[in-house]
């Protein structure tokens, strides 16, 4: 056990815990924040995705010890924002939504994308996106959201 | 009880290293699943472990007039952004997992995992890749392909760590990079190539050729490069069956569950014709 200090959603937190544990079990364990889910668990379909100093990381291969000092977002804190509300609601109107497994994913992926890149081209979209899977397959609907949210959030990027 | 070692420091880290019997953890992103538990809450790693992701020391990126030195944690995504870096690798660190993991994974990470199949090693191998290695008495600099010594066998003592990938300035007429995957991203390559060369006055001055993924290590042969600088550009586009005639007996892929044997020689091949065949200067 020791003792750990990182900013998550905005504000510090500072607990005792073993640092062998997985980012995606403490935000869900200790914390109650379920938007980040454990699809694969290896790294591969970035449903667990968070913002790490604002840059997309997967949860479930990011243990608790490399997070020590760092600013962490999840889908949970970044809905607060303005840029939330542009994206939430270009994925609602282009039906980039189906199940919703992976939308939190999505969601942390295209800001991740847009804050380094606020005008990016269909293929940028497309690697941008490239480790988040969606199991309905609705990945066409899913660029055009990031399209949508890009043209819609002039000046928020 | 698995213990946790977050060192202060570098020379903390080396300390830690000397006295302690620990697992190197950089990034996570191969080493986490690699020991993922499915029974308990913990990461089931069977020995303590250090994690070195956040010292300081190991995340810059800097050169002088011959080297370009690229700290063992620097990220994967960070490299691609940094314009120093030679084109080739950035462009081979572009087709590397997804963006997610290229934040966090690490090039010390890919070479100390020493996978054939490692997407940074077939470019690493082309670019005369060193490596600093640090131990609490000692610093040493090795060539990857003297460090890599087979499939996840590293010339790395337990009190060692990667601090610098080390790749000496060349310039060069052109690069070229293929990964074979089942998709463009977020893929394991079922085979790599990766070459370079340069072309005076018509004439090829340096060419480096590498394979990933065809056998235990990357293929490279300084003695067939050797053959091949001299020729006249336009001499090449005869010769490029002897060519891969002088490098077919080295291409020794396996069957497994990415590919088979006979996909990756004859594609590997190919893409060594496909290279020949676009030199250009």
């Amino acid at each position: 056990m020791a003792k750990i200090s990182f900013v998550l959603n905005g504000k510090t937190v500072e607990f005792e815990s073993d640092l062998n544990r997985r980012l995606l079990d403490v935000l869900r364990d200790d914390f109650n924040l379920t938007g980040p889910k454990e699809g694969c668990g290896e790294g591969e379909c970035g449903a667990c995705a968070v913002l790490m100093n604002h840059e997309i990381v997967n949860s479930c291969c990011t243990p608790l010890a490399n997070v020590i000092g760092k600013s962490i977002t999840t889908i949970e804190g970044f809905a607060s924002t303005k840029r939330y509300v542009v994206i939430k609601d270009a994925f609602a109107k282009t039906g980039g939504v189906q199940c919703g497994f992976c939308t939190p994913g999505m969601i942390i992926a295209t800001e991740s994308l847009l804050n380094k890149n606020p005008h990016p081209t269909e293929y940028e979209i497309k690697i941008g996106l490239s480790g988040n899977l969606c199991r309905c397959t609705g990945y066409n609907l899913i660029v055009e959201a990031v399209k949508e949210a890009a043209k819609n959030g002039e000046g928020l990027w | 009880m698995v213990n946790a070692f977050v060192p202060k420091n570098l020379n903390h880290c080396l300390e830690i290293l000397n006295d302690q019997n620990v697992r190197i953890v950089a990034g996570g992103t191969d080493i986490l699943i690699q020991n993922r538990s499915h029974t308990s809450m913990l990461i089931g790693f069977k020995s303590d472990v250090v994690y070195i992701a956040n010292l300081e020391e190991l995340n810059k990126i800097y050169e002088d007039d011959e080297f370009i030195y690229i700290g063992s944690c620097v990220s994967l995504e960070k490299i691609i952004e940094e314009t120093k870096v030679p084109k080739l690798l950035r462009d081979t660190i572009l087709e590397m997992a997804s963006p997610a993991i290229r934040h966090t994974g690490t090039l010390g990470g890919n070479i100390g995992n020493a996978s054939p199949a490692g997407d940074s090693l077939v470019s690493l191998y082309v670019l005369d890749c060193e490596l600093e290695i640090k131990s609490y008495n000692n610093t040493r600099r090795v060539m990857l392909i003297d460090f890599i010594q087979g499939v996840r066998k590293i010339n790395l003592e337990r009190n060692e760590l990667i601090t610098k990938i080390i790749l000496p300035k060349a310039e060069f007429t052109n690069s070229y990079f293929k990964k074979v995957g089942p998709r463009l991203t977020d893929a394991i390559s079922k085979l790599s190539f990766s070459g370079a060369y340069k072309v005076n006055k018509k004439v090829i001055t340096d060419i480096r050729i590498a394979f990933g993924a065809v056998s235990k290590t990357i293929v490279r042969s300084k003695e067939i490069e050797n053959r091949i600088i001299g020729l006249k550009i336009k001499d090449i586009a005869g010769m490029v069956n002897e060519i891969v005639s002088w490098y077919e007996p080295l291409i020794k892929p396996i069957d497994d569950q990415r590919s088979n044997k006979e996909y990756r020689k004859e594609v590997a091949l190919n893409l060594l014709r496909d290279f020949l065949r676009n030199l250009e200067g």
